[in-house]
């Protein structure tokens, strides 16, 4: 990528400039086709029709969604804590576009190409986690506070499946770096990771059962940890009013809100180049190339997003002492259990 | 003092964080705000650390001292704030000149 | 004129982080509520953070953003939140006897700047060729051979205070 930005406009500032708000515009893009893909298949799944007057089948409905939280007042309670009330919004944001900077986005580009780059990714969603206890404690709210300590202990608690489950793969590939993990994919489907990598045969028998369990962990930690259901307990509609975000309205409330999908896309991608071959095409040597990568990329991203979408409008949600149990008691023992299997497995 | 990067400045931020985390152990009553200037101290050294292993040879000593000091402080914190709880729940307060008695 | 000149990028990126670690603990230490001095510690160990990359040392850089930022940063934010009385935002926490405090801290802090400066540092000139592209590698070795010993003990170390952390603040039965 930088070198293509290079032969177009010389090496100068403007090319980082552009390689860093590239992503943006992506998760603009993303956003609104998200919404409309959300709120017509949990209109569908519930035997109704959504929007179907702007534009056709309501294509344009997102469009006038964003136009509307836009042009809504600003209101900051008079007793919140102003600085960081109006901090918070951004530090979320910013702690799931960060991890757009190092993912695989094609097989020439990629933002910056970190050889720890999935440990970089993993560290800088933490920053989701201080920003919606800001959000929390500064709205001055009881239920604000409620829902955001809630959050920020079901953020933590699921760091540490999804962290086990991202080292099972790193012990498989040998690399952090996401490009060549996604390198180490490539020559056809059965080189994708959750059927064993480019091991042999006999070991893939024993490894795929492993991997398969690795996956269901880090897909439902990852849910977890972006408050979707059935773990969004911090944002419980029916509950806490909206949780954290009650007392964000505006340009504030679409912060949060774009940063939510951001952070959906952003966990749905990581699942995609550690299992599911990242940028790699399925067929051995059909559809390769720099722009088909992107393409298989954002395709396998929207496809697991499409699975996250679904399994919210399905499953009814957990009772927060429900949700500490799946954490601690079924995934941390399951995923342990598989990386010393993987450990084993490969020492052998 | 040179105007390039080199080891001095970053002996110089350490030196400023340290005295910043003494002057919070030294004069905050509240006991979590003396945690917080012990986690300044904390980075400063790591920060010596580091600057060391890069500007004195190239070798990873540094680096690895700093892993150790990164788990240890990670463990006092827990620890320290578990006792800070327990305190809280015993006195009712965490002012460190208050919390000045003996179990009975 | 000439010197300001001669500033390269990486001298610039460094100046900047340093002000920006420099001023969040200044904040972190004189904020007279305690909920701004977590959020702003937040930003110094970010500042730390960027200096580490700095130092080429990558893998030590996230490290600390995952365990101070996710990790201490958060406990201290719960720890805040739960041991303070108040109906309001506004906390107030009182300091004592600060002037033969800045006193001390302005000596100590001379003491160290002055000793930095006059050391004469034996610094072999490192090629940028000779740096590693990556320390990961060569930190997980490093792991294994030399400071096994170090590494077994600080597991042990983790288990113990995760027991006792959780052991200690229990909340007690009153008998």
């Amino acid at each position: 990528m930088e070198q293509f930005l290079k032969t177009l406009i010389g090496d100068t500032l403007l090319n980082h400039v552009i390689i860093a708000a590239l992503p943006l515009v992506f998760i603009l893009l993303y956003a609104l086709v998200a919404i409309y893909v959300e709120m017509k298949m949990a209109a569908h799944m519930q035997d109704r029709l959504a929007y179907m007057r702007t534009g056709w089948h309501g294509v344009l409905q997102p469009i006038a969604d964003m136009l509307k939280l836009l042009q809504k007042e600003d209101t900051i309670p008079a007793a919140a804590d102003r600085i960081f009330f109006i901090l918070a919004p951004y530090i979320v944001f910013v702690g799931s576009y960060a991890a757009f900077a190092a993912l695989p986005f094609g097989s020439s580009f990629i933002g910056s190409n970190l050889n720890i780059g999935i440990f970089y990714i993993v560290a800088i969603s933490s920053l989701v986690v201080v920003g919606i206890m800001m959000a929390g404690w500064s709205s001055n709210n009881k239920w604000s506070l409620f829902g955001a300590l809630r959050a920020a202990a079901q953020i933590i608690s699921y760091e540490i499946p999804s962290a086990f489950a991202i080292l099972g793969v790193v012990m498989i590939a040998g690399t952090m770096n996401l490009q060549e993990l996604s390198a180490a994919q490539t020559g056809g489907i059965q080189h994708w990771m959750i059927f064993g990598g480019t091991l042999s045969l006999m070991k893939k028998l024993i490894v795929i059962p492993v991997m398969l369990v690795l996956f269901v962990v880090y897909y439902v930690s990852s849910m977890a940890e972006v408050n979707r259901t059935p773990f969004d307990i911090p944002e419980a509609e029916s509950e806490l009013v909206q949780g954290y975000m009650t007392e964000y309205s505006g340009m504030k409330f679409a912060i949060f809100y774009l940063a939510e999908y951001a952070n959906l896309f952003a966990v749905s991608a990581i699942a995609t180049v550690l299992f599911f071959g990242g940028w790699a095409s399925p067929f051995a040597s059909a559809m390769t190339g720099p722009l088909w990568s992107t393409f298989w990329f954002v395709a396998k991203g929207m496809l697991l997003v499409c699975v996250n979408i679904w399994l919210r409008w399905t499953l009814p949600r957990l009772r927060v002492d429900q949700l500490m149990y799946v954490s601690w008691k079924v995934l941390t023992p399951f995923a342990f259990a598989c990386v010393l299997a993987l450990g084993l497995i490969l020492v052998w | 003092m040179p105007i390039h990067v080199s080891l001095i400045h970053f002996l110089f931020i350490s030196a400023i964080l340290f005295s910043f985390g003494v002057y919070a152990v030294i004069t905050r009553r509240n006991a979590i705000m003396v945690l917080m200037g012990i986690e300044l101290i904390l980075n400063s050294a790591n920060i010596n650390f580091i600057a060391f292993g890069r500007y004195g040879g190239v070798s990873l000593d540094g680096q690895m001292a700093s892993i150790f000091v990164i788990i240890l402080a990670a463990c006092e914190a827990a620890v320290a704030l578990a006792i800070v709880l327990n305190i809280y729940q015993q006195f009712n307060t965490v002012n460190v000149d208050e919390i000045n008695a003996l179990k009975e | 004129m000439t010197l300001l000149a001669s500033l390269e990028l990486f001298d610039i990126i460094f100046y900047f982080f340093a002000f920006v670690t420099i001023v969040s603990a200044a904040v972190v230490v004189f904020s007279r509520n305690i909920v701004h001095s977590a959020f702003s510690l937040m930003f110094t160990f970010f500042g730390v953070a960027a200096l580490y990359v700095m130092l080429n040392a990558d893998f030590i850089a996230v490290t600390q953003v995952l365990v101070y930022v996710g990790g201490i940063l958060v406990l201290l934010l719960f720890g805040v939140m739960l041991t303070t009385k108040v109906i309001s935002v506004e906390m107030k926490t009182g300091t004592l006897q600060t002037l033969p405090a800045s006193i001390l801290v302005a000596v100590l802090a001379g003491t160290l700047c002055g000793i930095f400066w006059i050391t004469d540092w034996l610094t072999p000139v490192a090629r940028n060729a000779e740096l590693p592209a990556t320390t990961s590698s060569g930190i997980g070795r490093a792991l294994m051979t030399t400071y096994l010993l170090p590494f077994e003990v600080a597991s042990v170390v983790l288990l113990v205070a995760m027991l006792g952390a959780a052991m200690i603040a229990r909340r007690e039965r009153k008998r």
